[in-house]
């Protein structure tokens, strides 16, 4: 246990933050702005590979891949949210419930398009090579996920701070009863926080698909991590997620590093203290 | 409560029609019905929460992971029940699912709504977490296997006679449910589900009523624990994974959440459309999403409240009727 | 599947509500083989390569096995022991099969083999190397007979190989279940028997696809690294060992470098060196002709997958054969199989006393080379050492092995361990 060994195990815990933070940081604004836990935000993310993995079939493209598979699962999310959950109108259980039902059908049609083999998203060559940084190791596409994620972190960042459209999301977060009062039109934030939610996992199951695999059951796997990921950082928040991915991405990997008997242990009972304490999360408002 | 006295009726009917018919079935039916029965009664532990209390828990997994935790490690590691100490581990697992289930209320119990549902799935995780990775008690991915059931006089071997058994535990069970819920701290819980804030100031402890419901439902859990041990006879960290406390909150409202019997019916549902539909046909899990998503929609009191809707639907037919009728009179 | 399912479909509608039992009709005996396998998740190639080599012979005799027609019905245990053992009891209780084969993981076969033995029903099991199931606990399954091979055979005469190549220190990474236990532990004994010492041990959990909490952790004091992988674990854990920059060797089990993941990998496994009872680049005119008639009907070289289960329905079909086509009982049945010398596309396999096979091992190095007349260079397990009709207990003494526990996280002891 060298420098060295530090110095890799938090990079690497960084990196899978980084992918966490996609998935985690839509699920945190679906639930800031709606209050739905949506249970089937793995799916989205299993979803995304997919699509990920048809386009590249076709067209050899995965720089493709990435947008088309993102776009067609915010697609698919802005179709559910119209059509089954906005309709429920304000029912929190409901629609949680309504996701799981979701979730099911989706497993069942991925396993019919696209069969119940294990797949991996193969990368251009360029980033699946290492570089060297004083004696250390770093794999590139480890190094694209964190340029990603910061990318993608500080677009959403300065859309929310600095557009109308983010005040008004903003706004909704805070109160959206208020919100409606002054004017926004809460239902169109409704739909587009969602599709953009969907967007985010999609674009997270194509990213991290090339070291995670594609494969039936892998969203629910993914599911309590970005839930880890949302309660920690507080729901909501995406600042909040940020962070949440961060430390997600760190206990995992130290803890399977260090602690392997109890590696999951010390990822959850974090979370259901800080819970406790706070059931808003770190970072999350009332 | 004429209709009361009725439906008590009909649940003992068709129970007693469960267990005339089933064990004269195939083996395979048999085996589903019993892990059927053995899973209501965790399903019905969420209801005791969702239902009557107003809190929808999504980690219920943990209580019937510490219940077949426990007998599979008793029974493997020491040889503990399998013969009449079996109802030693019964009760082990009742206080360990109650046990567990006092621990991690001190920390849920605060949250409601949708953060209750969080902190539940957290506190779920950590469960799993420890059954799949602490290798030396759990086995982690490999699982436990129970290599015999036990044997006391009776032979649970048998699968008639283990359905007995079980059939029992879940008609006991689902007695002392229906007693709680009619009970006086039933009706408070049911007031604290429909307005916590009146009775606060009506002057009741509302945390130690929801906290004692949480035990008690971490406590059938566990028994619902110990018997799926023995159906299954393997036990691993597939069962307290959080699709398996998805599906017993889904199988409550599916039934219809606060009715108990619901949950049983949603588990019978369930086990036939995944266990017995997905031998027939590869599209099984369609018809279960659907089955959900109608539900979920069309009939948010579960298809307990078929009769009811169906009843309110006469009521205000026949009342319109009756306007008619009324109408030409008073002209 | 489409013709079995109508003829399922059918009593099943009638709510099963009564059992049918079946009544064979004048003409050919119908044997009902009941076959687990994964077809869905993370180990579903696998799977499709177990069934593909079952399939494969039975289609070569017509569906037809020593003059019984066979009913072969597939179902999908998912790679989970608990799944495993639902749908064998349903093959058992609504299909009546006569017997089970399959079934992926070491721990799914220690989930079966008592379900056998409480339903009294035949368990042929090509793939589950559980080690105890032929070992310590032999007795308690009678109905279990095994064809494929129990997890630390090859590893037994790899330990020694691996001292003889010099190697002094070795890091193992393995699988965090019972499989990865016996196959590390095997080869722990065996090298540390020879005077090899293995100074660490890492299990990821079985389905790990992130190595990087792991790799980082390898001693740098080591001579080599011996891996245990299996399903996509195998294609993960080269690529991120040489993404990180390992320059030892590495050696590892079998299923490590096996066909069914050996083609979707890289230049970064060439050199690496595992062991086996099967190797697709096996030059005899038996193997050569089973790859080309595997690879035309499927696409793809074989697995030893695919192999153990072709051969394992070449077993039924000589005892099926001797009792002419008629099901013999399960007793019977496991005494003629084990008593039978088969000319296999692996090689020439019997059995011991303990109903497990004894075969070949062989040693095998990836190489990108060309072979079978295919005009493109490939991966192939090329054998570099061949270990003669080796037996489950290998070099060591029966009696002595049987008083040791099976191997586990914790046995051997990790002596040299810091």
């Amino acid at each position: 246990m060298n420098w060295n060994f530090w110095i890799i195990q938090t990079f690497n815990g960084v990196s899978y933050g980084a992918l966490l933070f996609l998935v985690g940081s839509g699920l945190s604004l679906i639930f800031g702005v709606m209050r739905i836990v949506n249970l089937s935000h793995g799916s989205y993310f299993l979803l995304g590979g997919y699509v990920a993995l048809t386009v590249i079939w076709t067209t050899g493209s995965w720089l493709l891949a990435i947008p088309v598979a993102a776009l067609t699962i915010a697609l698919l999310g802005l179709a559910m949210e119209r059509v089954f959950l906005r309709p429920l109108g304000f029912d929190p259980l409901r629609q949680v419930l309504l996701t799981v039902g979701f979730a099911f059908l989706f497993q069942q049609a991925a396993l019919d398009i696209w069969t119940g083999n294990n797949f991996d998203i193969n990368p251009p060559d360029a980033l699946t090579k290492s570089i060297v940084v004083g004696g250390v190791y770093l794999p590139l596409y480890r190094v694209f996920m964190i340029g990603t994620a910061l990318a993608i972190g500080v677009v959403l960042w300065l859309a929310m701070e600095k557009t109308r459209m983010g005040a008004a999301v903003r706004a909704t977060v805070d109160d959206a009863q208020m919100a409606r009062g002054v004017g926004v039109d809460t239902s169109r934030i409704s739909m587009f926080i969602f599709a953009l939610g969907a967007f985010l996992a999609a674009l997270g199951g194509v990213i991290g698909g090339a070291f995670l695999g594609i494969y039936p059951g892998l969203d629910f796997e993914i599911l309590p991590l970005a839930f880890a990921v949302v309660i920690i950082g507080g729901m909501g928040s995406l600042g909040g997620a940020a962070i949440g991915a961060l430390l997600v991405g760190l206990a995992d990997n130290f803890g399977k590093a260090l602690f392997p008997e109890i590696s999951y242990f010390t990822l959850y009972a974090p979370m259901a203290l800080i819970l406790a304490v706070k059931p808003t999360g770190l970072f999350g408002r009332e | 409560m004429h209709s009361e006295s009725l439906k008590i009726l009909l649940v003992v009917g068709a129970l007693a029609a469960i267990a005339v018919v089933v064990p004269n079935t195939n083996s395979f039916l048999i085996l589903l019905a019993t892990r059927a029965l053995a899973f209501a009664i965790l399903v019905m532990s969420v209801d005791i929460l969702l239902g009557y209390t107003g809190l929808p828990s999504l980690g219920q997994a943990a209580y019937l992971g510490v219940g077949a935790y426990m007998t599979a490690i008793l029974a493997t590691k020491y040889q503990f029940g399998l013969g009449y100490d079996f109802w030693l581990v019964v009760v082990f697992g009742i206080l360990g699912g109650a046990a567990l289930a006092a621990v991690f209320g001190l920390l849920a119990i605060r949250a409601s709504g949708v953060y209750f549902l969080m902190i539940t799935l957290a506190l779920g995780q950590c469960v799993w977490g420890l059954a799949y990775r602490w290798n030396s008690l759990t086995g982690g991915d490999n699982g436990i296997n129970l290599r015999e059931r036990p044997k006391f006089g009776l032979d649970l071997s048998n699968e008639v006679t283990f359905f007995y058994v079980v059939f029992a535990c879940f008609a006991v069970s689902l007695l002392l449910m229906y007693t709680l819920v009619r009970s006086p701290f039933g009706r408070s819980l049911a007031g604290i589900r429909e307005r916590e804030l009146r009775m606060k100031i009506l002057g009741y402890n509302t945390w130690l009523h929801k906290y004692i419901a949480f035990i008690i439902a971490g406590a059938f859990g566990g028994l619902s624990g110990v018997l799926w041990a023995h159906t299954a006879g393997i036990v691993s960290p597939e069962n307290v994974v959080l699709t398996t406390s998805v599906d017993a909150l889904l199988m409550a409202v599916l039934g219809g959440a606060g009715t108990l019997i619901g949950g049983v019916i949603g588990s019978f549902i369930v086990f036939g459309l995944r266990e017995y539909l997905s031998t027939i046909v590869p599209w099984w899990q369609y018809v279960l999403g659907i089955v959900y998503i109608l539900t979920i929609l069309y009939l948010p009191t579960g298809l307990m409240g078929i009769p009811e809707r169906i009843r309110q639907r006469r009521a205000s037919a026949q009342r319109r009727n009756d306007a008619k009728k009324l109408a030409p009179a008073a002209s | 599947m489409k013709d079995t399912l109508l003829r399922r479909l059918g009593p099943a509608l009638l709510g099963g509500c009564f059992a049918f039992s079946f009544t064979v009709g004048a003409k050919s005996e119908e044997l009902r083989i009941g076959y687990l396998a994964p077809t869905t998740g993370i180990f579903a190639q696998v799977g499709k390569d177990m069934v593909d080599g079952f399939r494969m012979y039975l289609e070569e005799r017509k569906n037809k096995l020593g003059g019984a027609d066979i009913k072969f019905i597939v179902e999908d245990e998912q790679g989970k022991p608990d799944t495993a053992v639902t749908k064998a009891k349903k093959l058992i209780l609504q299909d009546k099969v006569h017997m089970i084969v399959g079934g992926l993981l070491a721990s799914t076969g220690y989930a079966l083999a008592p379900v056998s033995t409480s339903e009294k029903v035949l368990y042929v099991n090509p793939i589950a190397a559980a080690d105890d199931l032929t070992q310590r606990d032999f007795a308690k399954y009678p109905f279990h007979v095994r064809t494929g091979w129990t997890s630390s055979q090859p590893s037994h005469p790899f330990g020694q190989w691996a001292c003889e190549q010099g190697y002094k220190r070795i890091v193992a990474v393995g699988a965090d279940y019972a499989f990865g236990y016996e196959v590390v532990g095997g080869f722990q004994r065996a090298f540390e028997a020879c005077g090899g010492q293995i100074v660490q041990k890492i299990w990821p959990p079985l389905g790990t696809k992130d190595f990087g909490p792991y790799i980082p952790t390898i001693r740098a004091d080591a001579d080599a690294i011996f891996s245990l992988m299996v399903g996509p674990m195998s294609l993960q854990f080269p690529k991120q060992l040489s993404g990180a920059g390992n320059k030892k060797p590495v050696i590892g089990g079998g299923t490590s470098y096996d066909e069914f993941v050996l083609p979707a990998m890289g230049d970064e496994v060439l050199g690496h060196v595992s062991a086996l009872q099967y190797s697709a680049a096996l030059d005899t005119p038996k193997n050569a002709a089973f790859v080309k008639a595997y690879r035309t009907k499927y696409g793809k070289v074989p697995s030893y997958y695919s192999e153990s289960n072709y051969t394992t329905a070449q077993m039924i079909e000589a005892v099926m054969a001797q009792n002419k086509g008629k099901f013999p009982g399960a007793e019977t049945f496991i005494k003629q199989l084990v008593a039978l010398k088969v000319d296999a596309v692996r090689g020439p396999v019997s059995f011991d006393d303990m109903r497990n096979p004894v075969h070949n091992i062989y040693v095998k190095k990836v190489e990108k080379k060309q072979m079978f007349g295919y005009n493109k260079p490939e991966l192939w397990n090329t054998v570099i050492k061949t270990y003669p009709n080796v037996g489950q207990f290998g070099q060591f003494k029966k009696d002595e092995f049987l008083k040791t526990p099976v191997y586990n996280r914790d046995f051997p002891p990790c002596k040299f361990c810091k």
